[in-house]
């Protein structure tokens, strides 16, 4: 039987450590909706995902009740874009109205985030994903709540460094078009290497062709929670460390297990996957950041952080793998710099580069996950910036990403302000030497050989 | 039979266990177990009651006792057994 100090400590993480499911995501195939005729196009994604999805917000908010977790956001993934698009669009603005019946059909509903303007073109575009990629920018003007997503390699096809170069560009015309805002659309935007078909969380959700009709995927959260179990083990050895790590991610886990089957009971939806990242939100002791500082560092981007990373990405898994019946997603630690207030103390203090981001990321998931660089980068060094992200997820088999938000008419040391989960950031530096002649090229760079398994 | 637990904690004040239980019995919801101590002046109590009886919703029955709880100054919470059953048995 369940006792009071077991009841306590539940409730002490949700009321103190910030312990929360962070997202309950409904993905929905929108393969049925494809028709030659963009106006049918539009109005079959409008009632399919209207339809599916009617009583997402209203179950969320009942489990929310039933079990005094809060449960922060319900959102929607749908499939890329791109695909359902591709028949009935025959140029940009064909494919940003479908941008604008996904944001209507998600204000309908009453999710605050829906994504899949995606285009997968890990090694090669066609016609459409190429016109959807060139209207991201207006697409994400236009809208509130619609997040976009590109693949652009994978370990198995290499990388495609044409649609890599084009996305230098895209992101910063998606900084441009949002400059009133701080360039704010770029936080809606994200770049991936293996991109995975089942996460759950945003920008980078959508819901992949692999998957069934609609699915339930859960993304826990809960930073606070492991990093107050950390406290109590101060000075203590590896071992006891890890181990802490391991049971506290566990328990995260299995909390974030029920509330998947609660939904997929209630919905009649299959639960697909519990997906174990460790996402911090901009709240005070809801850092990843602080988590490592408890491991030992001064500041995240101390010697020693990519250790201490990997070891805590490790370990959440280990523990969270044993506490639901289906992991997937991105599962790790996620390291963006403006939703995690002691990442953003480390960016402010000097502790932290873009650099040392970039050696996190082979460690952990994802990427260079929300910082901000001077609006007057030039476009192929983001390109530049992105493509070495996608050579460390090719390279280690393994997700990378990369949010970038070029701060138009910012410079080294400036803040920009995003408001909500969303956060601030300082402007970091950029190195200035080029790699024009290297992203220029065109082509694309083939797949590792260790990729060759069969 | 699911359970529910319910959760009163708070500063120690004369009537909290008999107005939480009087509400319970008002709702026909039986209580199965309960244990509590006070710990430097707080009041702490857990109790296993079965709402299977009742005929309000979950929902309103959370939101009343969390206006109960208001109403003498301690924070009660009602959750259902599964979410301390996950966490804390393999």
């Amino acid at each position: 039987m369940i006792n009071l100090f077991e009841v306590a400590e539940t409730n002490e993480m949700i009321a103190k450590e910030n312990l929360d499911v962070r997202t309950i995501t409904l993905g929905i195939s929108l393969l049925d909706c494809i028709d030659g005729d963009l106006k049918r196009v539009n109005d079959q994604v409008y009632e399919k995902i209207t339809r599916t999805a009617k009583e997402l917000v209203k179950t969320g908010e009942a489990i929310e009740k039933e079990f005094g977790i809060p449960i922060v956001n319900k959102r929607i993934s749908v499939t890329p874009m791109a695909l359902v698009g591709g028949a009935a669009c025959k140029s940009s603005e064909d494919f940003a109205t479908l941008a604008c019946t996904m944001d209507r059909a998600a204000q309908a509903v009453g999710v605050n985030l829906i994504g899949g303007y995606s285009a997968l073109v890990s090694k090669g575009m066609t016609k459409a994903d190429e016109l959807l990629i060139r209207s991201i920018p207006q697409a994400l003007h236009a809208t509130e709540r619609v997040c976009s997503s590109v693949n652009l390699g994978s370990t198995k096809t290499g990388i495609n460094m044409d649609a890599v170069r084009l996305m230098g560009d895209i992101i910063k015309e998606t900084a441009l078009i949002s400059k009133e805002q701080d360039s704010a659309d770029c936080m809606k935007l994200v770049v991936f290497c293996n991109a995975p078909d089942d996460n759950p969380f945003m920008a980078g959700a959508f819901h992949g062709v692999t998957e069934a009709d609609a699915v339930i995927n859960v993304g826990v959260s809960g930073p606070g929670v492991v990093k107050t179990a950390l406290q109590r083990v101060r000075g203590e050895n590896f071992e006891v460390l890890c181990e802490t790590i391991k049971k506290t991610a566990f328990k995260v886990t299995r909390v974030g297990q029920l509330v998947a089957q609660e939904a997929s009971r209630m919905l009649r939806i299959p639960f697909g996957i519990v997906d174990l990242s460790l996402a911090p939100t901009p709240a005070i002791g809801d850092s990843v950041a602080d988590i490592l500082c408890e491991i030992g560092l001064e500041y995240a981007g101390a010697p020693g952080t990519t250790a201490a990373l990997a070891l805590l990405n490790d370990q959440v898994k280990k523990g969270g793998v044993m506490a639901s019946s289906y992991v997937g997603g991105l599962s790790g630690a996620f390291i963006p710099v403006s939703e995690d207030q002691g990442m953003i103390d480390a960016v402010t203090a000097g502790a932290l580069t873009i650099e040392k981001l970039e050696a996190m990321t082979c460690v952990c998931s994802v990427g260079l996950d929300m910082l901000a660089i001077p609006g007057d980068t030039p476009n192929t060094t983001i390109a530049g910036i992105i493509a070495d992200e996608m050579a460390i997820g090719m390279v280690n088999q393994k997700t990378t990403a990369v949010r970038i938000i070029p701060a138009i008419g910012k410079g080294i040391g400036e803040k920009v302000e995003f408001g909500g989960l969303f956060g601030y950031a300082p402007v970091m530096p950029v190195n200035g030497f080029s790699c024009e002649a290297f992203v220029n090229r065109g082509g694309r760079i083939p797949a590792p050989i260790h990729s060759f398994k069969n | 039979m699911k359970k529910t637990i319910i959760t009163v904690v708070g500063k120690d004040t004369v009537g909290i266990i008999a107005r939480v239980c009087t509400y319970l019995a008002d709702n026909q919801i039986n209580i199965l177990d309960i244990s509590q101590t006070i710990v430097q002046g707080f009041f702490n109590m857990m109790m296993i009651v079965d709402t299977n009886l009742t005929g309000k919703d979950f929902g309103v029955i959370v939101d009343e006792l969390n206006a109960l709880g208001e109403e003498i100054g301690v924070v009660i919470k009602c959750q259902k057994e599964e979410i301390f059953d996950q966490m804390h048995r393999v």
